[in-house]
């Protein structure tokens, strides 16, 4: 019973994402984010805040395990995974590290999943449904939280989600990931 | 240049447990090379001396015009200036810095005493005229490729090369494009684009360039793209004709002139039946490796890559034309023959890498042949007018597989390690990366021998239903990889085609993913992932020199003559690749899944190296 034609996904066989600077805009992201007229993005999660007021709706996805559990499940069923392995990047970058290319708090990973990013990170606002994009965000959040990255068991990380708590948001990175490619605060050892 | 298991095992507490290296494959879980090597006669080295035709490798000129130094893609020079004796006094003469800090994989291509080199994204081109000292910089062009080809590169933005044919510097970009350009100005003659990467497609093969027209494959098979060969006019980028691998006969363009020599590739639309309905249009079978063009026979050779997705549960069937060989017309595209390594493929065992055509003895008389170093660990020697294999022997850890059956053409499966949904099956070797990936080897007509730069690294694998979605990964496999047995992850094996064994190897701490050169001074020219550029006596496999780099290397050496008159060596640095990609790519290794299973056996690396991209240039001093 494994027919690559019978999609749990309804519909989704069909999309067709594209990178957000292709082409002329079109009107997706205005469509996705209602009233809010400014949006900031590369800022690193909590270092400055920016004039913008919060979007109430990620209020929603703060301390709730079911959002990570479900977020855990889309972030495969979409194949994010694929991109990003468990969280470790490959052809996407590493969403573990607590690095944030274009910000780390919900509603602006939110607003990356919605938009698509320039360097090959797809567009899937208008195509999912928004619930699942905040889900998404806790999920992506959650992977560099240190009470996620302690519950690593073996090679595959990010399989206990914790709940993404608020304080997340005022934090700028949790304790530097010791030899990774981004660690640039810690010693990378040489071979013994 | 063993790794011995128990510093690992001293490692591992210091680590966290992701990023420890894991422990090699035992020996006794893979096949003698004996057990399962087939061959349809003894061997006969009496009847004649192996060496390619005149017509495929015409004689040397000292440049270095396409990446495969001729047509035969023997890689070797016959430059004798450089030697085992005086090697030691090798210097780098000018280093040349490429400003892209990712993968490069391409060769230098030297023609008309001026030197091209194209990058990794953003697909840079230099031009450095080696007549004047540092070799200056005579122009540089900026493709300016989409950004979000980025994307949809599966195993990091390698290019693999261009090519210089008739005052025309033709290269391919990350999203899609073939472009010739004005070898004395670097301005664009045209500019044709071929692939949509919306879809998933991208192209990092070298283009082939042979009489007047330049053959493009594409990549995706890790993006359910369908895979296709085109041909485009030199002078015009005009498009002449496409095949694709997968599909009705028309589209593959499979007509009354293709005779496959093995039954199981004899049929109508075997490319549409031996799939699931519709499932085809999205399987795969991409062309982004090694096309060759046979002057001889006035053929063309490509191998086909990996079918789409990874988790085979969900492709029964021999999914052709995947993992397999072509033969085709090259004026029309129309098939001559197949022959499919891996039918229904379940270990990404793609197809693509180099063939070497050659003249060579065979049962007690000359014959016409390629060899092809396939990814599911066999050398097979497959006769060029016909397609049939005359022998099959592995050259790298095997269990997936108990042989080829020379009687149907088929490879004979090992049941214990084909793949399953839902359960980890352990210990497969060869890789998914293969006991060897697209880095070429070369041939020496003075030793007869082939000099294989490869992989020993094994893989667990466990399938997951996977959705296509257009655009994201199609890939449906949960991959670790880890040492194959004895814990080295690459070997450069000396292989004597005629006698079907290998003469010497060379053991490396890191998988080789540099192609080798072979000169007539008796030297092979290799570079390893942690920066060693290395020198060995094509002889006896001993190391004569080596210099180390700024970074990893994992491009194509070549020997040419400068202008001077003497031998000058050249290759670029830059780790990256699939499996460099922990180091160039924002990649973490405490996940082991990470880069499609990948960062579980390259974890360690970036203690070794740093990303960078560096041209260097060596002589001896005069
Ligand atoms: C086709 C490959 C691909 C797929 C599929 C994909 N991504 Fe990405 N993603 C990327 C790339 C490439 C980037 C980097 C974009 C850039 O730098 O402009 C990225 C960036 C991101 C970022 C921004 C990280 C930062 O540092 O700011 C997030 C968050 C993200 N992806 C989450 C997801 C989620 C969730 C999904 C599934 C819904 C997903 N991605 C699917 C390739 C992909």
């Amino acid at each position: 019973m494994c027919s690559p034609y019978r999609i749990e996904l309804a519909g989704l066989a069909l999309l067709v994402l594209a990178g957000c600077n292709k082409g002329p805009a079109t009107d997706l992201p205005v469509r996705q984010l209602g009233s809010r007229a400014v949006i900031d993005s590369a800022l690193t999660a909590g270092l400055s805040r920016s004039a913008v007021s919060e979007d109430p709706r990620a209020a929603l996805y703060y301390d709730n395990a079911a959002a990570v559990n479900t977020g855990r499940r889309l972030f495969g069923q979409y194949n994010c995974s694929g991109c990003h392995s468990n969280g470790g990047g490959g052809m996407g970058p590493s969403l573990m590290d607590d690095e944030w290319i274009y910000g780390g708090r919900l509603e602006q990973i939110h607003q990356t999943l919605v938009e698509g990013r320039p360097n090959g990170m797809p567009s899937w606002g208008g195509k999912v449904p928004d619930e699942q994009l905040w889900q998404l965000a806790a999920y992506v959040r959650s992977m560099s939280l240190p009470a996620t990255l302690a519950a690593q068991n073996g090679s595959t990380p990010s399989q206990a989600p914790a709940p993404v708590p608020r304080e997340a948001d005022d934090h700028a990175g949790w304790s530097p990931p010791p030899n990774t490619t981004n660690d640039y605060t810690t010693i990378t050892t040489g071979p013994q | 240049m063993r790794f011995p298991s128990t510093i690992l095992l001293a490692l591992a507490p210091l680590a966290a447990v992701a990023q420890t290296v894991p422990a090699p494959v035992p020996a006794n879980e893979v096949f003698a090379r004996e057990e399962i090597g087939h061959a349809l006669a003894e061997p006969t080295p009496q009847a004649g001396r192996t060496a390619p035709s005149a017509a495929n490798a015409p004689e040397d000129d000292g440049q270095w015009t396409m990446p495969s130094k001729n047509y035969a893609s023997t890689r070797f020079s016959a430059l004798t200036e450089l030697t085992p004796q005086n090697v030691k006094g090798l210097q780098p003469l000018f280093t040349f810095s490429l400003a892209v800090n990712k993968g490069q994989e391409a060769a230098p291509i030297v023609a008309d005493n001026t030197m091209f080199v194209v990058t990794a994204y953003p697909n840079y081109v230099y031009a450095l005229d080696l007549t004047k000292p540092g070799a200056p910089l005579k122009w540089k062009f900026a493709p300016k490729p989409l950004p979000a080809s980025q994307g949809v590169a599966c195993c990091d933005v390698v290019n693999r090369g261009g090519s210089v044919s008739n005052g025309k510097y033709i290269f391919n970009t990350l999203d899609g494009q073939t472009i010739a350009l004005d070898v004395n100005s670097g301005k664009p003659l045209w500019r044709t684009r071929l692939g949509n990467i919306n879809t998933g497609e991208s192209i990092t093969m070298a283009p082939l360039v042979a009489k007047g027209r330049v053959y493009v494959g594409n990549s995706g098979g890790e993006l359910g793209v369908r895979g296709w060969i085109t041909a485009l006019d030199e002078n015009t980028g005009k498009l002449l004709w496409k095949a694709y691998n997968t599909g009705p006969d028309r589209d593959v363009l499979i007509g009354p002139g293709f005779n496959p020599p093995y039954a199981m590739d004899r049929g109508t639309d075997l490319g549409v039946k031996s799939w699931p309905p519709q499932a085809w249009k999205i399987g795969g079978g991409n062309v982004w490796g090694w096309i060759t063009y046979d002057a001889e026979l006035d053929t063309l050779y490509h191998g086909t890559a990996n079918p789409g997705p990874w988790n085979a549960d969900q492709r029964p069937g021999d999914n052709k034309w995947t993992a397999g060989i072509f033969a085709r017309d090259p004026a029309s595209g129309t098939a001559r023959w197949f022959y499919q390594f891996s039918p229904h493929d379940e270990h990404d065992y793609d197809g693509i890498n180099e063939q070497i055509l050659l003249d060579m003895p065979f049962a007690g008389r000359m014959d016409k042949v390629l060899i092809h170093f396939d990814r599911n660990g066999y050398i097979y020697i497959i006769q060029r007018a016909t397609g049939k294999v005359l022998s099959a022997d592995p050259f790298g850890p095997v269990n997936t597989s108990r042989g080829v059956d020379l009687a149907t053409g088929r490879l004979i499966l090992n049941p214990a390690k084909q793949t399953k949904l839902g359960q980890v099956v352990g210990n497969i070797c060869p890789t998914a990366s293969g006991a060897k990936d697209w880095n070429p080897s070369s041939f020496s007509p003075q030793t007869g021998l082939l000099y294989i730069p490869h992989e020993n690294i094994c893989m667990d694998w466990m399938n997951m239903q996977v959705s296509y979605i257009a655009g994201t990964p199609y890939v449906g496999a949960n991959v670790h990889m880890k040492p194959g047995p004895g814990g080295h992850r690459g070997e450069l094996t000396a292989w004597d085609p005629v006698r079907r064994a290998p003469v010497w190897v060379d053991k490396e701490n890191f998988p080789i993913w540099s192609g080798t050169v072979v000169t007539a001074g008796d030297l092979v020219f290799y570079g390893t992932m942690d920066g060693w550029f290395k020198a060995v006596n094509a002889r006896t496999g001993e190391l004569a020199w080596r210099a180390k780099v700024d970074s990893g290397i994992i491009s194509q050496p070549i020997s040419y003559r400068g202008p001077d008159g003497h031998q000058y060596i050249a290759v670029l640095s830059g780790v990256g690749g699939w499996s460099g990609v922990v180091v160039s790519g924002p990649v973490d290794p405490r996940d082991g899944s990470a880069a499609l299973g990948m960062v579980n056996v390259m974890s360690d690396l970036p203690k070794y190296t740093t990303a960078g991209g560096t041209l260097y240039v060596f002589a001896l001093p005069h």
